[in-house]
């Protein structure tokens, strides 16, 4: 381990994502995420790496893309309406399976909104915001420790799954300063940019899956002459009209993410051994739950806690399981409801889910999320 | 019979084209990869990216690395593919719609950073493969789908967008004076910065039909009765300038290219602190 030092949550993400290879950054500024890009503009260079500052947003998703494509391991960083300004773009990677890293510092919205207060409401624009069927790996942290551990993964499951991840961070964890160790580089797990396994006149096509079911397109200026196209392709990496190809080719993008899905759920498990109740939480949000799961079992109350850290791909297995043990699930979050719905969906019936949910720029106390584990319980102790 | 360099940049597999008959962005492709080989850019070195429309669909036929970006956003792509690795020669294709309507902020801030990209913008003065609908640099008062009575939208001119916005190397020619364009396109490439050069193309089908041109050979000789040499275009008084439109190069300048500037950043930022 390295040295104790004070470090913010912005800055570990960037210290995260350099640990894991990251050598481009490019990006627009907008708070509560412009540490990240400062941090990168000051570190990337000395280590031979790039920053670029862009004109808009959606340049900043386009220029790392290209960076992507030419062999670096890259990452961008935004909130709210930057994160909205970028979809079409995620949506590119998505399909062209390039590696890349977005970090959405979430803020208040809609639009503008409440400039630059906690929010956890782009949960589902995370999943969903950009258009046509594809899958999404987002990770999000509760501390600046793990915000560190965080970009790390999500630089690696980017590049092994060749696939757009969101670093899906908040206000509270982004500004919060805190005493981390960070790991030594020799202890860190680096996933390598994937190559082709064989030459053209062996057959190579770039988009053709190996095992694991992720292709090994060329980087380009490498010798392949690939083509890359947000059009949907065959193996060759050229457009197909064919139904066979297309139904194939979404397909496999789904089932590529699929196939590691507990490999990539992290979640935390508090108090759960002989929990009544649950609370499910992610994010900053946590930190507050944790207390208040704390305060409530003092107070006598049987509830534990789960702590989500991948949020896509959702974790049904866990809360499927925690459904069937406790009484009653609550989550509490910062917007107006949105993982509940996901939570209810995988709990299916097995108990009842309740939303506590808090949209006016302030944080949860602890005895608020108390007051809602009391509510669950009705007061059974 | 003259031999036909040229077809070896083609992936020949992937031909014939999607353009319509009469259309010439056949022959500013052609245009590009004969300049290429004029500058003896290394093949594999070489990375061709274009946006979206008829004009960026040339990307597919051509035998480099090539990347078919999104509506407008071939210049942000190009940047990072050129700043990620400077030793790569990039050159953009893209149309008129998607230069300077969805993509010109990115245009302008290509320009303005001067990093060196060619950058090749089909002109045919239509949105042709979503049928034709006006662009911003429709000519005023012309038909298009969305402009049925004509359009009253002030055109752009792209070569003085380019100078104005920073670009190092700016021309201009067209799809009818093929060997000029040949030559525009090479001293683009052979220019350490930001090029741009304007080609303008016959769109029979979407534009020349609604604009009395529906004969690929009319839009032909009205680019060649159009087009003026930048020096008789300079003595042409302005009153005989009407419709005429200039070509050549407008511009040449040498000013410091963004990844030569940016690899003082890392040599400074790797001597240690100042």
């Amino acid at each position: 381990m390295t040295e104790m030092k004070l470090m913010q949550g912005n800055e570990a993400c960037a210290a995260g994502a350099i640990a894991a290879g990251v050598r481009f950054f490019g990006g627009y500024p907008i708070t509560p995420s412009t540490e990240i890009a400062e941090t990168m503009a000051k570190k990337l260079p000395a280590l031979g790496g790039c920053f670029i500052q862009m004109e808009d947003e959606i340049s900043g998703m386009g220029v790392v893309l290209g960076a992507s494509l030419a062999g670096r391991k890259v990452l961008t960083a935004t909130s709210g309406p930057g994160f909205s300004l970028k979809q079409e773009l995620i949506g590119y990677a998505a399909c062209a399976e390039i590696p890349v890293v977005i970090v959405d510092v979430q803020r208040v919205g809609p639009s503008t909104g409440q400039p630059t207060s906690p929010s956890q409401g782009d949960v589902m624009q995370v999943r969903w915001g950009t258009h046509g069927d594809h899958p999404m790996i987002a990770l999000s942290p509760w501390t600046v420790r793990e915000t560190f551990d965080a970009a790390v993964m999500a630089v690696n499951y980017a590049e092994r799954f060749r696939t757009p991840v969101i670093l899906l961070m908040d206000e509270i964890v982004g500004h919060l300063r805190e005493n981390v160790q960070l790991p030594n580089a020799s202890d860190i797990t680096v996933y390598p940019r994937r190559r082709p396994t064989k030459s053209r006149a062996a057959g190579y096509q770039p988009y053709e899956p190996e095992q694991d079911m992720v292709p090994n397109p060329a980087d380009f200026g490498t010798g392949y002459r690939i083509h890359v196209t947000g059009l949907i392709h065959d193996y060759t990496g050229f457009p197909s009209g064919s139904p066979v190809v297309t139904e194939k080719f979404i397909d496999r993008l789904h089932r590529k993410i699929a196939i590691a899905q507990d490999e990539i759920t992290h979640y935390d498990e508090f108090f759960m051994e002989d929990a009544e109740y649950a609370v499910v939480s992610y994010g900053g949000v946590a930190r507050t739950a944790y207390e208040a799961v704390r305060k409530a079992r003092a107070k006598g109350l049987k509830v534990g806690m789960i702590r989500l850290m991948t949020i896509w791909p959702f974790a049904n297995k866990i809360i499927e399981q925690t459904a069937e043990k406790v009484r009653a699930i609550l989550v509490p979050e910062l917007n107006y409801g949105q993982l509940k719905y996901e939570v209810e969906r995988a709990a299916a019936g097995r108990c009842p889910v309740s939303l506590l949910a808090k949209y006016n720029t302030l944080l949860f106390t602890p005895d608020e999320i108390v007051d809602g584990i009391e509510n669950l319980t009705g007061g059974r102790i | 019979m003259q031999e036909r360099t040229y077809e070896k940049y083609f992936r020949q597999n992937r031909l014939p084209h999607i353009w319509c008959p009469g259309c010439g962005n056949g022959t500013v492709m052609k245009a590009i990869v004969e300049a290429v080989e004029k500058r003896k850019l290394p093949r594999d070195k070489t990375v061709i990216v274009s946006g979206i429309g008829c004009s960026s669909r040339a990307s597919g036929y051509m035998d480099f690395d090539t990347l078919h970006t999104a509506h407008g956003r071939a210049i942000p792509f190009a940047t990072g593919i050129k700043l990620a690795n400077p030793e790569l020669n990039v050159i953009v294709i893209t149309g008129d719609g998607d230069c300077t309507a969805i993509g010109g902020n990115h245009f302008i801030h290509g320009a303005r950073r001067n990093i060196d990209l060619t950058v090749v913008l089909f002109n045919n003065a239509i949105y042709g493969m979503t049928g034709g609908q006006a662009s911003p640099m429709t000519p005023l008062h012309k038909k298009a789908t969305t402009a049925p009575y004509g359009s009253v939208d002030r055109p752009f001119d792209a070569c003085q967008l380019a100078s104005a916005a920073g670009a190092s190397y700016v021309a201009r020619s067209t799809a009818f004076h093929v060997q000029h364009l040949t030559d525009m396109i090479a001293e683009g490439i052979s220019v350490e910065g930001f090029s741009f050069i304007e080609a303008v193309v016959q769109c029979p089908t979407a534009y020349g039909r609604k604009n009395k041109m529906p004969e690929p050979a009319q839009m032909m000789a009205w680019l060649r009765d159009h087009a003026v040499l930048q020096k008789a275009w300079d003595k042409l008084p302005e009153e005989k300038r009407s419709d005429k439109f200039p070509i050549g190069v407008f511009l040449k300048r040498q000013f410091e290219e963004y990844t030569k500037a940016y690899a003082e950043v890392i040599a400074s930022a790797q001597g240690g602190k100042k």
